[in-house]
């Protein structure tokens, strides 16, 4: 069941500084949404109030779907989610970092182990499966958060500057998994970007954000 | 020439597993084991109390399990002599001179260590641990397991920590035990009694195993803490 998000008037200060002013935005349509925006502008915290991870002061985060309103429950926080970009990979195996997810729903045995293998050849990781997470490349490890986050198959996949700071070679590659997660033609990608260029390669949708506020709405 | 031959029959005691040497080892172990798992199973709940929760008074508590870190034995011995003496609130249990006593006294002993080192271990968890597992899915009961997994290293010191201080303890136990050969006689107070005696062959052989026993925790801790301090992404 196809899952939507609408958010309306949101608002957010941090230590007397208002980060988030005003913010409205709907992810209804499938695709690649990416919002861009010079550093400090409030796109994290933009993610990370859709995605759940904190509340906003003012405004409203409505997640739903053909059944309308979706109580934001554990459930709902389990079709969506973000990865950081600091990944905060676990002090385990490549395996069971991306299988955690699976693990907190239920599934493990032969079907967690057949969806990490799945999803680790996605992101080109099949043959570090049995390695400390925490001794990975800055590249591999973002594509080992993408691959932990994509697991769960989520409806909505928020990516807070997924290619901030790791190589061309690796931002090259992360680029083609985010475009190949769109294919189904179902899923909704959120992403940050302070790099106008990406933003143009990737975006289905693209929005700006300066001085807390969503300015405009290109469709590309 | 005096030392060489007591080092010489205690290496043939250890060397030919002399009965009372083995039974004095497994009871030693056996005591501190158990008070260990009990400190392990009371302290590591608290810890992750004190990791999680925020409540007033949390900081006190937190100072006072550090300041007990240090208790000096011979006053945990008193105490607990106090409390399990035939006048004593607890003495119709008739545990006084009893290898539960000394178990009650080295929980008591070691539960402030295994508790504050964990504690800390608790707490130095990334915070993005917390959110990375939030933003997966899990609920905030598998959160605190999975911050608790993570501090999993610091943990397993904690507990040799603990283990490293009840083994070489000899004050509470002495006091709690009563050193009631084949019954409540373990290393640390056959040593105390046998050099009194002059005895030195079974002194030093339980020496030797008391110091490699201590040889073995300190590489665990060593290896422990080498293998959990892996760089965070």
């Amino acid at each position: 069941m196809k899952l939507g998000l609408r958010v309306s008037q949101i608002a957010k200060t941090y230590n007397g500084n208002d980060v988030l002013k005003d913010c409205s935005f709907s992810f209804e349509k499938p695709g690649i949404y990416v919002l861009t925006g010079a550093n400090g502008c409030g796109k994290s915290t933009f993610l990370r109030i859709c995605s759940l991870l904190e509340p906003p002061d003012s405004g409203e985060v409505i997640y739903s779907d053909e059944k309308g309103a979706v109580p934001r429950d554990t459930a709902l926080k389990r079709r969506i989610t973000l990865v950081l970009p600091k990944i905060g990979l676990f002090n385990k195996t490549v395996f069971r970092n991306i299988s955690y997810g699976l693990l907190v729903r239920g599934i493990r045995g032969r079907e967690a182990a057949a969806r990490v293998e799945r999803v680790l050849e996605f992101v080109g990781l099949g043959h570090k499966k049995d390695q400390n997470a925490r001794t990975l490349s800055s590249g591999e490890a973002q594509r080992v958060g993408i691959a932990r986050a994509l697991v769960v198959e989520p409806d909505i996949l928020f990516l807070d500057e997924p290619t901030a700071s790791i190589d061309r070679k690796n931002t090259e590659i992360i680029e083609t998994i985010i475009q190949q997660v769109k294919v189904d033609g179902k899923s909704i990608v959120v992403m940050t970007t302070h790099d106008p260029a990406q933003a143009e390669r990737l975006a289905d949708f693209r929005m700006m954000m300066h001085d807390g506020k969503i300015l405009q709405e290109i469709i590309s | 020439m005096f030392l060489a031959e007591s080092f010489r029959k205690a290496f043939s005691l250890i060397v030919h597993l002399d009965a009372e040497l083995i039974g004095i080892i497994i009871l030693s172990l056996q005591v501190s084991g158990s008070a260990l798992i009990l400190a392990t199973l009371l302290g590591l709940p608290l810890a992750a109390f004190l990791g999680f929760k925020r409540f007033p008074l949390r900081d006190v508590c937190i100072s006072t399990l550090h300041t007990f870190m240090g208790l000096p034995p011979v006053v945990v011995g008193l105490f607990v002599y106090l409390l399990l003496s035939r006048s004593g609130p607890l003495g119709f249990f008739a545990l006084l001179y009893t290898p539960t006593a000394m178990i009650i006294a080295q929980t008591i002993l070691s539960f402030p260590i295994v508790t504050s080192l964990s504690h800390s271990a608790i707490v130095s968890v990334d915070p993005i641990i917390r959110q990375a597992s939030q933003t997966l899915g899990a609920t905030p009961v598998q959160v605190s397991l999975n911050i608790i997994s993570e501090a999993r290293y610091g943990i397993m010191s904690a507990v040799m920590a603990g283990f490293g201080r009840v083994t070489a303890e000899v004050g509470a136990i002495l006091i709690v035990g009563g050193n009631i050969a084949g019954f409540t006689r373990v290393m640390t107070t056959t040593i105390a009694l046998e050099t009194d005696k002059g005895n030195f062959e079974l002194a030093l052989a339980l020496g030797i195993i008391l110091l490699l026993i201590s040889l073995l925790v300190n590489s665990m801790l060593y290896y422990i803490q080498r293998k959990g301090a892996v760089g965070n992404r």
